[in-house]
């Protein structure tokens, strides 16, 4: 009886570590390569925020508009989002110049302010939140025991592992996109002398970054919940930054420090519903505070790109 | 070299490129033929690295034309340099530092989306050996020493099949075997048939390896020779515009009083291994002491030592009176010492101006009730700039100015405040003829003052013209103390290890 209640116990947790770090991958894996250019996007928070929002509102429309397939125009419309607020991005730190951490949080803040505002325009102020039929986990192993209830998950989350990571792994490294970005990032000058087109790279590595950081955001609001709240990102932004610190700039290492991540907070939860006697804030604040201590290890040291921080612009 | 028939390679006409109120290229003409080896002579801000960058596409000209094989083209970028077959290596190395060897050469030149990388390192290695060029394609070019990094650069354009090759200051990072083999390829080369522009202005080298000879004043051509037809007087009369003078030390002999002791002095290098093993100097007042030695060999370490930004594990050092064993950078030069390092881009803040930077050292006697005084400071920099021929305004970021002209910077914020003890490194390195001269002179004139002088140099030429006695350092420690008159043959066995009898400074009634 005992051995049956700890194996449901690992069981939940593990298929809540899965869930929890799905976002996290789309949107470390997003900054991985925007940093790998040189550019830092702290615009990450919120630009995951407008995703979740425009991704929830798109589908809500089209749902009511009574479209079958909602939450793809969903999904859609947070790409298209997480795309424009990239490019805005791209047009402060890479064409202007910008500091980019100040064109960064800037880009976070009207994303922020964009949605919140977005979002009374759409629904108004009901007092019940609205809600949507969201994604389902697909049941690929069906009802077998362990397996089933563990694998079974979202599409979205089977890409992230599946598809995203190895991909961006072999871009990065086998393919000759891969190779000027990791040149741009390291040593823009010698990208350029070489016949590198700078700022096309920054810019394709901005677009493809947003619009991984926007999916990580709308699976929160698409797939896990149905719904948006203002609290729907809570810093898991800022904590895919420290992943990709963590994670030295790797993919596979990111995926990693997701996992991780997700495996604390899917720990945490499940303590708190078997009653432990601490605060609940301590509980809330474990996973940032594990992500601050790995960082901490992990990062001193940290093989920054080169370019990293630094516009670039021709003597 | 191919006769007339065959169009030039390269001809560039009336170019013409201003920086603000600098015209860098006023007018130049310049025509490289099929198959030769063409010299770029001048002084540092001469403009011939702004040449070769318009031609090169990194800059773009205000006026003028370029041909390349006779027709006319326009070069707008790097990329359209390459696909015409020119490439150049530029002072600064253009290179990833964590990419491999392979992957910095194929860089912007890959063919397809996927990135075959053995077939690439197979490429760079075909290249290599064509060329008799050594290097792994899979070494990761943080790694590899400067030589190396250079024969990559190379590597880069012969890859891109350049049969225009432009090398800016190639040997001023190489040692003389590293030279000679350069020079090697570069034959190579020429007798495949490329047209190779060799910036330089190092007389015996342009001497030793060009056929004709480019030279530029200030912006302008002075005249075009062959290399056979001339001699390294007449160039250096065009280059500098009057002819040159070696620098003499005037025959007056070091006083009795110590000023700089150093006794058992010890030290690691950045991996923590022992770079500095017991040195033992004395170096008088009004005499300049050499420290010879083949680079690495523990000099750089010794000189961040004395310089106050290293830690010395052992032995003391005594400047002035003063004990400045450990003692950090304020307290070393309280002691009146003064400073020129081996980098002068980090002696140097590259993004303040020449008049921040000439103040940065006793921000204090520029500070007003915590304001800092910007008119004294303005006029302290005109008035530096006034006495030391500097080429520069006060409020000229200090990055924009040339190697010599930061010497210089550096030079006036140390001498002027009339230093006991000096400690230079390197002080010429990647100097011109004039700028050189003028360093030598100004640290001649310190001798003469009194003060005592190490002079850390790997240039074996400077120190032994500069000297009062030459040190050898070998793996940390001094091989033995020479007069400057040593035959070079005893010298070459001290840099390589070879100890020689007299125990030096022990020998000093001290
Ligand atoms: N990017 C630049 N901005 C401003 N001035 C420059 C720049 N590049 C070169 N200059 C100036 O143009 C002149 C020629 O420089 P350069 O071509 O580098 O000379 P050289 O290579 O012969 O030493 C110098 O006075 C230099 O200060
Ligand atoms: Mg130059």
């Amino acid at each position: 009886m005992e051995q049956a209640v700890w194996l449901t116990f690992l069981v939940g947790v593990l298929a809540a570590t899965l869930r929890v770090a799905t976002p996290l991958v789309w949107a470390s894996i997003g900054e991985v390569y925007t940093e790998r250019s040189g550019v830092l996007n702290l615009g990450i928070e919120g630009i995951m925020f407008l995703g979740a929002f425009v991704g929830f509102a798109a589908a809500a429309k089209a749902s009511q508009a009574g479209l079958p397939g909602y939450l793809w125009i969903g999904l859609g419309a947070a790409v298209l989002a997480g795309v424009i607020m990239a490019l805005l991005m791209g047009l402060l730190s890479v064409t202007l110049g910008v500091n980019q951490h100040v064109s960064g949080l800037g880009i976070t803040l009207l994303s922020i302010a964009l949605s919140m505002f977005g979002f009374r325009l759409v629904f108004g102020e009901s007092k019940v939140l609205p809600s949507i039929e969201p994604f389902g986990q697909i049941a690929i192993f069906g009802n077998i025991p362990i397996l089933g209830p563990v694998l079974n998950q979202y599409l979205l989350t089977y890409v992230a592992f599946l598809v995203l990571v190895p991909l961006a792994w072999w871009m990065l490294y086998r393919s000759s996109f891969g190779l000027s970005l990791r040149a741009v990032g390291e040593n823009p000058e010698a990208a350029d002398a070489a016949g590198v087109n700078v700022y096309r790279i920054r810019y394709l590595a901005l677009i493809i970054g947003g619009a991984f950081m926007a999916i990580g955001g709308a699976f929160l609001s698409l797939a896990q919940l149905g719904a948006f709240s203002p609290g729907i990102i809570a810093g898991r932004g800022w904590v895919s930054i420290a992943l990709v610190i963590f994670a030295r700039w790797d993919p596979v290492r990111a995926m990693w420090g997701a996992l991780l991540f997700g495996a604390v907070s899917a720990l945490q939860l499940r303590l708190q519903t078997l009653g432990f006697q601490l605060p609940y804030e301590a509980f809330l604040a474990l996973p940032y505070l594990i992500t601050i201590f790995a960082l901490a290890i992990a990062g001193r040291n940290a093989p920054y790109p080169g370019a990293y921080l630094k516009p670039y612009r021709r003597e | 070299m191919t006769e007339s028939i065959s169009p030039p390679a390269v001809e560039m006409r009336g170019i013409v490129k201003r920086f603000g109120p600098v015209i860098a290229n006023n007018h130049v003409d310049f025509t490289l033929e099929q198959g030769e080896i063409h010299a770029l002579l001048g002084e540092n801000g001469a403009g011939k690295t702004t040449l070769m960058r318009i031609l090169y596409g990194l800059y773009h000209p205000d006026a003028g034309e370029i041909r390349i094989k006779g027709q006319p083209v326009v070069i707008h970028s790097p990329k359209d340099a390459i696909a015409h077959g020119i490439g150049m290596v530029t002072q600064h190395f253009a290179l990833a530092a964590p990419l491999t060897v392979a992957e910095n050469v194929v860089l912007g030149y890959t063919d397809g989306f996927r990135l075959d990388l053995p077939a690439a390192s197979q490429k760079v290695l075909d290249a290599a050996r064509r060329f008799g060029i050594e290097v792994d394609p899979n070494a990761r070019v943080k790694d590899l020493s400067v030589g190396q990094r250079q024969r990559v650069e190379i590597l880069k354009a012969l890859y891109r099949q350049a049969d225009v090759l432009i090398l800016d200051e190639p040997t001023a990072v190489l040692t003389p075997q590293e030279v000679e083999q350069l020079f090697e390829g570069l034959r190579r080369m020429q007798s495949q048939g490329l047209s190779v522009v060799f910036i330089s202005h190092k007389l015996h080298e342009v001497m030793a390896i060009t056929d004709r000879v480019t030279v530029l004043r200030q912006g302008e051509v002075i005249g075009t020779v062959r290399t056979q037809e001339t001699t390294p007087a007449e160039l250096a009369r065009m280059m500098v515009g009057r002819p040159t003078f070696g620098v003499s030390k005037p025959d007056t002999s070091p006083r009795d009083d110590v000023l700089l002791r150093l006794e058992k002095v010890a030290a690691l290098d950045s991996r923590g291994l022992p770079a500095v093993k017991d040195v033992t100097l004395h170096v008088r007042a009004g005499e300049i002491l050499g420290l010879a030695g083949v680079s690495g060999n523990g000099q750089r370490e010794l000189a961040q030592v004395l310089e106050g930004v290293r830690r010395c594990t052992g032995g003391y050092i005594v400047a002035n009176g003063h004990d400045i064993t450990n003692a950090g950078p304020r307290k070393v030069m309280a002691a009146g010492v003064g400073r020129i390092p081996e980098d002068r881009h980090e002696s140097v803040v590259l993004d303040l101006t020449v008049a921040q930077n000439m103040a940065l050292e006793h921000l204090d006697a520029y500070t007003r009730g915590g304001v800092l005084d910007k008119k004294r400071m303005r006029a302290h920099a005109e008035q530096l700039i006034e006495a030391y021929q500097i080429k520069a305004r006060p409020d000229d970021p200090i990055r924009t100015l040339s190697g010599g002209n930061m010497q210089k910077v550096i030079l006036a914020r140390v001498l002027e405040r009339n230093p006991s003890v000096i400690i230079v490194a390197q002080p010429t390195r990647g100097l011109d003829v004039g700028a050189t001269e003028y360093v030598h002179q100004k640290l001649v004139e310190q001798r003469e003052r009194g003060a005592a002088i190490l002079l850390i140099s790997e240039d074996l030429d400077e120190i032994l013209t500069l000297s009062d006695r030459v040190a050898v350092m070998y793996e940390g420690e001094i091989m033995g103390i020479v007069p400057p008159d040593v035959d070079l043959e005893t010298l070459g066995l001290l840099m390589s290890g070879v100890r020689i009898a007299n125990e030096p400074e022990n020998t000093e009634a001290a």
